[in-house]
């Protein structure tokens, strides 16, 4: 018998990993591809919103699934980042650099996370603010906050696809360096690919 | 006028003085490496502007890059200065003490944490008992070749030095006792000790602190498969969580 003498850290950071892929990896598919709806126009998009709006137990399912995890996953997020010291000038490997990228993209979408669902959401909640395609297309006319949204997308994407990377190695899924490898030109692409979807929904809105 | 070699290293004088920069001219000798200047410069320990100074302070002992004592950062990389040629490095030649661990002495630091961490983990075979336990068990080829691999850590450190993890904020003990982990649980008769070492690899600064950015695989001068033993203590550590979690 052994004793265990687990650290809260060890279940936070699993915790966390965890939370990254499931649910909100999962729920960013569905967001990317819920909102590609807008390529098809104002009428399709404004039902399928309809849809989302019309969901039994909708906010317990934000709660639980989105929220709660959201939050846990962005502040534990930002206390890793703290216990980090970047180096990449004087060792400038390429997966020294995706480990710096992936933290500013954290930290990017901690802040734009934090924006776009207060305009999308709360502040529907709050002030009944109609979200629709209409509501969204005005707001991207001004160009400072549709490159606020190409940001976020492009930060999402990148962070999403190199998690599942990370994930992996977390886990002991990809256990040697080729499985790695090999897990990191499949995350790669699905960061192009993702970023190609996002983008695309996103010019997708003009009146 | 002979060849000379050119240094600049960053001298501390006690763990508690603060660093401050010398510059060194010694005689060029064929083949030198980084170690025959610090013996030039301790032989005469004038400073470039000819200025007397206190011989600079370093370690080492094998002198074939086995033992990990010099290790230090030479031209802005962390490496052993034993294996470093003159002949291949730019000038002036800049030499820094480690930065992850206390100086003691100019280019000598204090590495004990890892030899801590080594004791926190039990990486050993325990063979100690009141009776003689008869042969080990036979390793197959293949799998004594991985060991063997594994078995090349010789402590110096270079895997912390260069890891955005290891350092004063983190408890991350790093990449050097996660693999002598994956040593001593590969090891038949070592593996009596894995559940012991999983749950110190769980607790305090465990494995679970990797920010995988794998600076250490490049810069180990062993080439030990270090981001590979991440990856299976991490699989190991996954499996145990699951065990302490349905089965205890």
């Amino acid at each position: 018998m052994t004793e265990i003498a687990v650290d809260r850290s060890f279940f936070n950071r699993r915790l966390h990993s965890f939370l990254g892929i499931f649910p909100i990896g999962l729920f960013i598919l569905e967001h990317f591809f819920t909102n590609s709806f807008a390529v098809h126009g104002a009428t399709v998009y404004n039902s399928k919103i309809e849809f989302f709006k019309e969901l039994p137990y909708l906010l317990a399912i934000e709660t639980i699934f989105i929220f709660l995890p959201l939050l846990f996953h962005g502040i534990y997020g930002l206390y890793i980042v703290y216990t980090g010291e970047p180096n990449n000038l004087q060792y400038g490997y390429y997966r020294n650099w995706m480990y710096l990228i992936q933290r500013v993209t954290g930290v990017i979408l901690l802040f734009f996370i934090g924006w776009h669902v207060y305009v999308t959401r709360i502040s529907a909640l709050l002030y009944g603010t109609e979200v629709s395609y209409q509501y969204m297309a005005k707001m991207f006319t001004n160009p400072v906050v549709f490159w606020w949204m190409v940001i976020g997308v492009v930060s999402a994407a990148f962070h999403f696809a190199n998690g599942i990377w990370s994930f992996c190695i977390v886990w002991g899924i990809t256990v040697g360096p080729k499985a790695q490898k090999r897990m990191g030109w499949i995350t790669l692409g699905l960061f192009v690919v993702l970023a190609f979807v996002g983008i695309r929904a996103l010019l997708a809105f003009h009146i | 006028m002979a060849e000379t070699v050119r240094l600049r290293i960053k001298r501390q004088l006690s763990p508690d003085s603060s660093p401050f920069w010398e510059e060194f001219e010694v005689p060029m000798i064929h083949g030198m490496n980084v170690i025959a200047c610090l013996v030039e410069i301790q032989k005469n320990p004038v400073t470039k502007d000819g200025k007397k100074t206190t011989p600079v302070a370093w370690e080492c002992s094998c002198l074939e890059e086995v033992c990990g004592a010099c290790t230090m950062i030479i031209n802005g990389r962390v490496r052993q200065a034993c294996s470093a040629l003159v002949k291949d490095l730019e000038q002036p030649i800049v030499l820094e003490p480690m930065t992850k661990f206390p100086v003691v002495r100019d280019l000598v630091v204090d590495r004990q944490k890892m030899f801590d961490n080594l004791i926190k983990v039990k990486a050993w075979v325990p063979i100690d008992g009141t009776h003689h336990m008869g042969p080990g068990p036979k390793i197959p080829e293949p799998e004594r070749a991985i060991h063997y691999e594994l078995s090349k850590c010789m402590t110096c450190g270079c895997c912390l030095e260069v890891c955005p993890q290891f350092n004063e904020k983190s408890d991350f003990m790093g990449a050097q006792i996660i693999s002598q982990v994956r040593l001593f649980n590969f090891h038949p008769t070592g593996a009596s000790l894995k559940e012991d070492r999983l749950h110190a690899l769980m607790g305090k600064g465990g494995v679970h602190e990797c920010g995988n950015a794998q600076n250490c695989v490049e810069v180990c001068p062993k080439e030990i498969p270090l981001t590979h033993s991440i990856g299976e203590v991490g699989r190991q550590v996954t499996l145990q969580a699951l065990k302490d979690w349905f089965m205890k």
